[in-house]
């Protein structure tokens, strides 16, 4: 191999006396705030390209026909590529519901605020630990989830973790009395 | 490094053609310093120095039979499941060339947990090593991400699952976790942009990987191998060249890996895998029971143990982090473990712990197995907890002053 050329440095060759060091230092710092900031615009598009598009966010909604589902069982409807129970609860159940507003302390919050008629609950069948479709039963009237054991109550609260917050509500109205419009 | 340029005799008679290429690109004296008779390696490594160039050579291999798979697969919710079927059933030798992928993918994980077992156990991983430990960790961190989003792309049950297991993982950083998710699926479920976009990633990783497997041996030349007696080499004689002595044992060792791993592609390909990732994803319904890849296991349990969602990621991630900056918490001056009578046992013990974890990962969430998954994720922390008290305390046993 080669013998290393001699050390060889621009600054050499000017007179440290001839440079402005604070005009040179605003111009470099100038220079790279711009260009950082140009890269970030110019990453923008690209970061943004994978959101989800317009065609994903067109399928926004769905119509449930509450007819086909008997007092007491729940339906699975698949709404943005996600479950959503609808579940057609009995007397009994909303009474269970309702006594767990006492009891259900790990995301407080009364049945009554979680539907909009006390026959119907609709929640979102994603856990709220990390994402898997719970299965009905457990010991607490409402679902388990397969995947790391959270329980779920007649009211969709969770009841024992790792998930730490309730199932979620989607947006819903009712469109008459036997359909709802999910989304 | 530049050359001034005219002031160096140069070789322009081509058919002197070593040193005519030497002259324009030193390539061959490149490859002859790093892997042949003028790389220099301690005399005295033993089989467990085996598995560094044997976990290259099971990356090159999975590269090259993905390179074939991606000929035939589709990265599309419609298809993708179907692709694999065509795959095993049509395509000529596709079969071959898909199992030697699956399993090539486990058994790559096997070599490299063996590899850095060494490491842990002859303490390569301390100064001046740190850099070249730390760039390790980082491969195995990339190896984990090419593992799931491979395993994303047949669009099983299992695929389908573990993705948003997975990708939910995310959704605990504060404020902004929710919106990472949704970003990183391209939707809002795991659906076909997310398979695509894992296609994409799972190709480009691995070249990734090579990039810094490339610096990874870099970092190594620096100070050269580690050795199973930890001490520093003194004289020309402690030295043998890599090649031929260390290539031919290489090539010994590759012989022996693959008895194994042929009997594998070709007795049981599907030993290692789950029977659910043979039915079609459906969003609607979750497996009774998931389990990750088996190479995931240990940290997919530490991850349960803890019956917090933000603890339970938070550990997890840790639990590979720690590695990081393992050379700041074991600081005792003895390298290898043969001369150090507690870290020695304790040692033993967090391997077995290790693949303790890794059953309970792949038993149910439910009673004893809990218990036994928390006490097995303390004892794995501990043991790092340990290493600084360790490192003040323990008495080594005399240390040789040469290899
Ligand atoms: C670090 C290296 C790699 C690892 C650890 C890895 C791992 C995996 C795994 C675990 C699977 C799922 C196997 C199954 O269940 O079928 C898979 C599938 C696949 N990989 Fe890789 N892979 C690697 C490199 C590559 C490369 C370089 C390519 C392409 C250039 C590739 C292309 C594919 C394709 C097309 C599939 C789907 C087909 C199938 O499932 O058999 N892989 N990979
Ligand atoms: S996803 Fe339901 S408990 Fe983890």
């Amino acid at each position: 191999m080669s013998q290393k050329p001699e050390s060889h440095d621009v600054n050499d060759e000017v007179a440290l006396g001839d440079v402005d060091a604070e005009r040179r230092a605003l111009l470099v710092n100038a220079t790279a705030a711009f260009g950082i900031a140009g890269a970030a615009c110019v990453a923008l598009p690209f970061v943004s390209s994978m959101n989800p598009s317009r065609s994903v966010k067109a399928m926004a909604t769905i119509d449930v026909n509450l007819t086909e589902i008997p007092e007491g069982e729940a339906k699975t409807f698949l709404w943005q590529g996600k479950p959503v129970f609808v579940w057609h609860r009995n007397a009994a159940q909303i009474e269970e519901a309702r006594k767990g507003d006492a009891t259900a302390t790990l995301d407080p919050a009364k049945d009554a605020d979680r539907v909009q008629k006390a026959e119907w609950l609709v929640v979102m069948g994603v856990c709220t630990h990390l994402g898997c479709v719970p299965m009905r039963g457990g010991e607490f009237g409402g679902w388990r989830c397969p995947c790391h054991g959270s329980q779920f109550d007649d009211s969709g609260r969770v009841r024992q973790g790792p998930a730490g917050t309730n199932l979620e509500i989607p947006p819903y109205r009712f469109l008459d009395d036997n359909t709802i419009r999910v989304g | 490094m530049a050359h001034t340029p005219g002031s160096k005799q140069v070789e322009n008679d081509i058919r002197n053609t070593y040193q005519w290429l030497e002259d324009r690109l030193p390539i061959l004296s490149f490859i002859n310093n790093s892997v042949g008779s003028n790389f220099m390696a301690p005399r005295n490594l033993n089989y467990m120095w085996n598995f560094g160039s044997l976990a290259g050579i099971a990356l090159v291999l999975q590269i090259l039979t993905g390179i074939f798979l991606a000929m035939h697969y589709k990265p599309d919710v419609a298809m993708a499941f179907d692709s694999i079927q065509h795959i095993m059933r049509d395509v000529n030798w596709g079969w071959l060339i898909r199992n030697m992928h699956m399993v090539g993918a486990s058994f790559f994980f096997i070599v490299v947990y063996i590899h850095m077992a060494r490491g842990l156990y002859y303490g390569s991983y301390k100064s001046p090593r740190e850099v070249l430990w730390g760039i390790g960790v980082i491969i195995f961190l990339l190896m984990m991400a090419t593992g799931f989003l491979g395993y994303v792309l047949p669009w099983g049950q299992m695929s389908y699952w573990g993705a948003t297991v997975i990708t939910n993982l995310l959704s605990v950083i504060p404020f902004i976790g929710q919106d990472i998710v949704v970003w990183l699926w391209g939707g809002y479920s795991v659906g076909d942009p997310t398979l695509n976009r894992f296609f994409v990633l799972h190709f480009v990783l691995p070249f990734v990987i090579v990039g810094i497997v490339i610096l990874h041996i870099w970092a190594l030349h620096e100070h050269g191998s580690n050795n199973p007696k930890g001490v520093d080499l003194k004289t020309k004689g402690d030295y043998i060249p890599f090649h031929p002595y260390y290539t031919i044992k290489d090539v010994f060792g590759l012989g022996v890996y693959l008895i194994p791993f042929t009997f594998m592609v070709f007795y049981a390909p599907e030993y290692l895998g789950h029977t659910d990732n043979n039915i079609p994803a459906d969003p609607l319904v979750t497996p009774a029971h998931i389990v990750p890849e088996w190479y995931f296991l240990p940290f997919y349990a530490i991850l349960r143990a803890i019956p917090i969602k933000e603890l339970g990621v938070l550990a997890m991630f840790g639990a590979i982090a720690i590695l990081l900056v393992l050379p700041w918490l074991d600081k005792h001056p003895v390298r290898s473990a043969r001369f150090r009578p507690l870290y020695r046992p304790l040692y033993v013990l967090f391997l077995m712990n290790f693949v303790l974890l890794g059953w309970c990962g792949m038993m149910p969430p439910e009673g004893i197995y809990v218990l036994i998954a928390q006490a097995a994720t303390a004892f794995y922390f501990g043991f790092f907890a340990l290493l600084p008290i360790l490192s003040k305390f323990e008495k080594a046993k005399p240390v040789p002053t040469s290899i």
